[in-house]
Formats: C-alpha cells, sequence, structure tokens
C-alpha cells in the first residue's frame, strides 16, 4: 500500500505588514478607498464561480490521513492467534483511563495468544477515551492499533463501552496452526 | 372596464357605478397578488441569499431539503410556525405585538404605487401594472417607509431589554439620518422629470430614452448616493446597525420569536425590495429600454425587464454583504451626515440649475 505522505503545513510567520501611504489629498483618498471596496467585491464574486470546498459527507467520503487515529482494534496474527499478551501497559498508559485489562494465564492445549499469558477482559470505555494514542505507542507487541473508523456515534453509554469480541479483528479464515510461533 | 351596453343597467346599477365596483375589485385583486407576490419573493430571497452567501464562501449553501434545496424556505417557514412564541415578563404586551406588524405592513402597501409596467390592452381591455397611480406616488412611498421604522423603534422599546433598546434607539437614528441623503439623491431624479408621479418618471425616462442614472454625471452620483443611502435604510451589512449581532445580540429583535421575529425578516427583505423597486422606478428607468407605446406583446415585456433590475439590486445586497464588515456606528454617521448628505445637496443644486438654465429640454451631459 502506498501511504500518503501527510501534508506538511505552512509555518505562521509574522509579516510585516506595510501600511500604504496616507494619500496626498482627499480625492485620490476617496479613489484609493473605493478601490479597495471594488477590489474586495471582486474577491467574493471570484469565490463564487469556484467549486466549493465543502465535502457531502454521508454521500461523499472525506480523505482520512493515514495515520488518523479512530477506533480501536486488536490484531491478530497471520495464524489468528492474538497479538495482545495481556500485560496492561496500555492500560497504565492510558492518561484517562478508558483501558481496563485483565490478565490470564494462557492454558497450553487451546491457546488464545502467543504469549505465556493473553487479554481474559479487555475493555476500552470510548466515552472517556480522547485518542491519543499513547496505548499504542505503549503496547510492547504491536497488538493494538487505532484505525481510521470515525462514525462512533451511538444512542446509550452502555453501547460505548467496548469489550475485547467488539475490539478483536476479525480472526482469518484458515484454521489456527499448533505452532505458539508466528506463521 | 367591461363593455358599458352589458353591464349598464345590470341589477339597477348604472355603467359608471359598475366601473368603479370592478376597479375596486381589480385592486383587491392586484393587492392580492402582490402581498402574496412578495411574500413569495421574501420565501426564496432567504434561500437566495443563504446560497450566494454560501458560494461566496466556497461551500454550497442549503441542499438538502428537496432539489437543490428548494423547500429550505418551507421548511423554516414551518419550523418558524412551531417556535414557542416569547414575550419578556416585564415587556410591554401590546407594543410588543404590534411593532412586527408596525414593520411589516408599510412594507408591503409601498409597492402599490410601483408601476412595473407601461399601461396597456390586454384582450382589448385596458390594463395596468400598478395598484394606484396617485400624483405624489415617491411621497407617499417615503411617507409609508418612515412609519416602517416605528416598528423597529418600538420593538426595542417594548422589549424591556438593552440590547433590544440599543438596537432600536441604533434603528431610528440610522435610518433617520439616511433618509435625508436618500431623499436628497431621490429629489435630483424628481427634479429631472418634474414629477413625483412614479408612472411619470419612468415614462420621461422611457421617452427620452436615457434612465437617469446615465444622464452624468449628476443622475449617476445621485444614483450611487440612493442606493447606498437605500442599504443603510433597509438595515443591511454593512450598515446593519440595528441587529449587529456581534455586539447586540440581535439588536431590536433579540426578544422575539417565532412568527414575530419572522415578521421583521420580512419587513426587511420586502423593505429591500421595495428600495430595489424604487430605484429602478427613479434612475434604471423601469422598463427602459421598452417603449411605453410598443406593440403589445413588446409591452408585456416591460414587467419582465423591471424585475430583472430589481433581482439585480437584490443581487448585488447578498453581494455587499458577504463582502463588506459592518461599520462602527459613529463611522456610520459621519458617511451619512458629513458625506453623503453634503455631495447629496450640491448635486442637487447643480441639477436644479441646469433644468433651470437650459430650457431646451434636452440634458446637456447625456448624449
Ligand atoms: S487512545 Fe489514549 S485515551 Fe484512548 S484508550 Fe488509548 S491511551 Fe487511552
Ligand atoms: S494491548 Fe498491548 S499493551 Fe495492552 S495488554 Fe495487550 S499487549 Fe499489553
Amino acid at each position: 500500500m502506498v501511504v500518503p505522505r501527510y501534508e506538511r503545513r505552512e509555518t505562521v510567520a509574522f509579516v510585516e505588514v506595510k501600511s500604504p501611504p496616507p494619500p496626498a489629498n482627499a480625492l485620490s483618498g476617496a479613489v484609493a478607498d473605493v478601490t479597495a471596496l471594488a477590489r474586495g467585491l471582486g474577491v467574493t464574486l471570484g469565490y463564487m464561480f469556484q467549486k466549493p470546498v465543502t465535502i457531502q459527507y454521508p454521500e461523499e467520503r472525506p480523505r482520512i490521513s493515514a495515520r488518523h487515529r479512530g477506533r480501536h482494534e486488536l490484531e491478530r496474527h497471520d495464524n489468528g492467534l492474538e497479538k495482545c499478551v495481556g500485560c496492561e501497559l496500555c492500560a497504565l498508559a492510558c492518561p484517562s483511563k478508558a483501558i481496563f485489562v485483565e490478565g490470564a494465564e494462557n492454558p497450553p492445549d487451546a491457546p488464545v495468544s502467543i504469549g505465556e499469558r493473553y487479554a481474559k477482559t479487555y475493555i476500552v470505555n470510548m466515552i472517556r477515551c480522547i485518542f491519543c494514542g499513547f496505548c499504542v505507542e505503549a503496547c510492547p507487541t504491536e497488538a493494538l492499533q487505532l484505525k481510521k473508523v470515525f462514525e462512533l456515534a451511538d444512542y446509550t453509554r452502555e453501547s460505548m463501552i467496548y469489550s475485547k469480541e467488539t475490539l478483536l479483528a476479525p480472526a482469518p479464515k484458515r484454521e489456527a496452526t499448533d505452532s505458539w510461533m508466528p506463521g | 372596464m367591461p363593455d358599458e351596453t352589458i353591464m349598464d343597467g345590470l341589477f339597477g346599477l348604472d355603467g359608471a357605478t359598475w366601473d368603479m365596483i370592478l376597479a375596486v375589485i381589480t385592486a383587491l385583486i392586484k393587492a392580492f397578488v402582490i402581498v402574496n407576490g412578495l411574500l413569495l419573493a421574501f420565501a426564496y430571497m432567504t434561500l437566495t441569499e443563504r446560497k450566494v452567501l454560501g458560494r461566496m464562501q466556497a461551500r454550497f449553501g442549503p441542499n438538502r431539503v428537496g432539489p437543490f434545496g428548494l423547500l429550505q424556505p418551507i421548511a423554516d417557514g414551518i419550523k418558524l410556525a412551531f417556535k414557542e412564541d416569547v414575550t419578556p415578563r416585564q415587556a410591554n404586551f401590546w407594543v410588543h405585538m404590534v411593532a412586527p406588524m408596525m414593520a411589516l405592513i408599510p412594507a408591503l402597501i409601498i409597492f402599490a404605487v410601483i408601476p412595473l409596467g407601461p399601461e396597456m390592452r390586454i384582450l382589448g381591455q385596458p390594463w395596468t401594472w400598478y395598484v394606484a397611480k396617485i400624483n405624489v406616488g415617491y411621497l407617499y412611498a417615503t411617507a409609508i417607509a418612515s412609519v416602517g421604522v416605528y416598528g423597529l423603534v418600538l420593538a426595542g422599546w417594548a422589549s424591556n431589554s438593552k440590547y433590544a433598546l440599543l438596537g432600536g434607539l441604533r434603528a431610528s437614528a440610522q435610518v433617520i439620518s439616511y433618509e435625508l441623503a436618500q431623499g436628497l439623491a431621490a429629489m435630483t431624479a424628481l427634479v429631472l422629470a418634474g414629477s413625483l408621479n412614479l408612472y411619470e418618471i419612468v415614462n420621461q425616462q422611457v421617452s427620452s430614452g436615457l434612465p437617469y442614472a446615465l444622464y452624468l454625471p449628476f443622475g449617476l452620483i445621485a444614483f450611487v448616493i440612493y442606493v447606498v443611502a437605500g442599504v443603510a435604510e433597509s438595515n443591511r451589512a454593512p450598515f446593519d446597525m440595528a441587529e449587529a449581532e456581534g455586539e447586540l445580540g440581535a439588536g431590536f429583535h433579540t426578544e422575539y420569536s417565532g412568527f414575530k421575529w419572522s415578521m421583521f425578516f420580512m419587513a426587511e427583505y420586502v423593505n429591500m425590495i421595495n428600495i430595489s423597486a424604487l430605484a429602478t422606478v427613479l434612475f434604471l428607468g423601469g422598463w427602459w429600454p421598452i417603449p411605453t407605446d410598443a406593440p403589445g406583446i413588446i409591452q408585456g415585456l416591460g414587467p419582465i425587464v423591471f424585475l430583472i433590475k430589481i433581482g439585480a439590486f437584490m443581487f448585488m445586497f447578498i453581494w455587499l454583504r458577504a463582502t463588506f464588515p459592518r461599520l462602527r456606528f459613529d463611522r456610520l454617521m459621519s458617511l451619512g451626515w458629513k458625506v453623503l448628505l453634503p455631495i447629496a445637496l450640491v448635486n442637487l443644486l447643480l441639477t436644479s440649475a441646469v433644468v433651470a438654465l437650459w430650457p431646451l429640454g434636452v440634458w446637456p451631459f447625456a448624449q
């Protein structure tokens, strides 16, 4: 995938604005004023014949930056095992205490993650989350990602508390291998 | 008027009485059409304004209700009709209620004297494009327009709110001072026409083949002053001191909601239409370049030409609003009293001198 380059913003600099010299007499002053008014009218008229910049949202999708911080997702390895090892570092890093992780021993006969432990409970409270991305930075296994999904509105507070099932990436089609190590 | 031989003696009334009755009925129908036409024009003017403002700010404006947002005014109207009508507890109830009507009704009745097109015959019957042709038509229009200011002032006073009071005071001060410059500018056209009858004024311009705005230089100066003062008269940006939402909440209509509020809104837009129509009559020659005594079909184009000119003025109102920031109040006053008024006065004097001293009946600077 070609990652679009992040657009550089121009730095705002303070420019010294030179005020025009005072008019020589009242008449030339009036002429200058009227010219300025006409220039202003020209600007608005010019804009009228330009294409509006508005994005017609529900029909037209906005262009989302490649590094947009939207909804969380818990990733999986190619073999279907969860990347999350239940270390709770994300919960510690979160400034708004939006994440709750309860780790547990990874059962060797039916492994959930590739580590010794896995996340038994994983909850993100989307009402508290400020989408700072600290949890993603903290995660040692790159299990947690912030995706481009931004349409998160819902009708109840309860529905804003995302459980592990909601957050987990869908399991790959093929069967998980026995190997604990990623393919 | 109908054939006297048919109507004469019907129900025991003679032909002259029938003529009168029919004239009254025609006038009533015309008045009905004009009032409803003005209100419809108001509704779609709000849509046009929002659309044009939107495009001038590189956005779309309303485009969700109906195709291209064409049903937006109806949605707005329904919304306003269902809004709660609030009267502040300490407000003077009756004055608070009457003020919006005092603003709207004068705005609606000014249009009675506007001659939209030349007198003509339709199917052999005489037909006129105005409700009334009175020989002091211009005086009527300005007198009624001045009554409209009471609506604003009373609204400001009756609301018992400091913002509304300040807005009302500003409205009265502004409208009264700009009326002078506007009146003097209009006088230039009246002097050129030698009549106060709006139909006569248009007729003179059409028959001389040149609207007064092109009677250089005085006509043009008067025209510009008239338009600038007209923008101030109708309390529109950049002269919308009476509303000045940045400083006064919403000015004189701060304490109004629902349908009373929308009556002020209607009054503002209908006043814009009136000022455009008067400027068209006084300076743009009404249905010029359609000759008054052209054959029937071409005469019928007269009202269309007239409406196109009004439309151009309305676009100018929106364009000005999209472009210019609001003036400071003292600047507004000094522009009216120290710039527009003296220029209009000198302009009127010079025009009168030329008209009096040039007995040839031809405007010397026109050709
Ligand atoms: S994005 Fe920030 S606020 Fe949201 S869960 Fe992660 S660390 Fe917490
Ligand atoms: S998501 Fe990452 S940081 Fe959070 S518990 Fe799982 S492995 Fe640890």
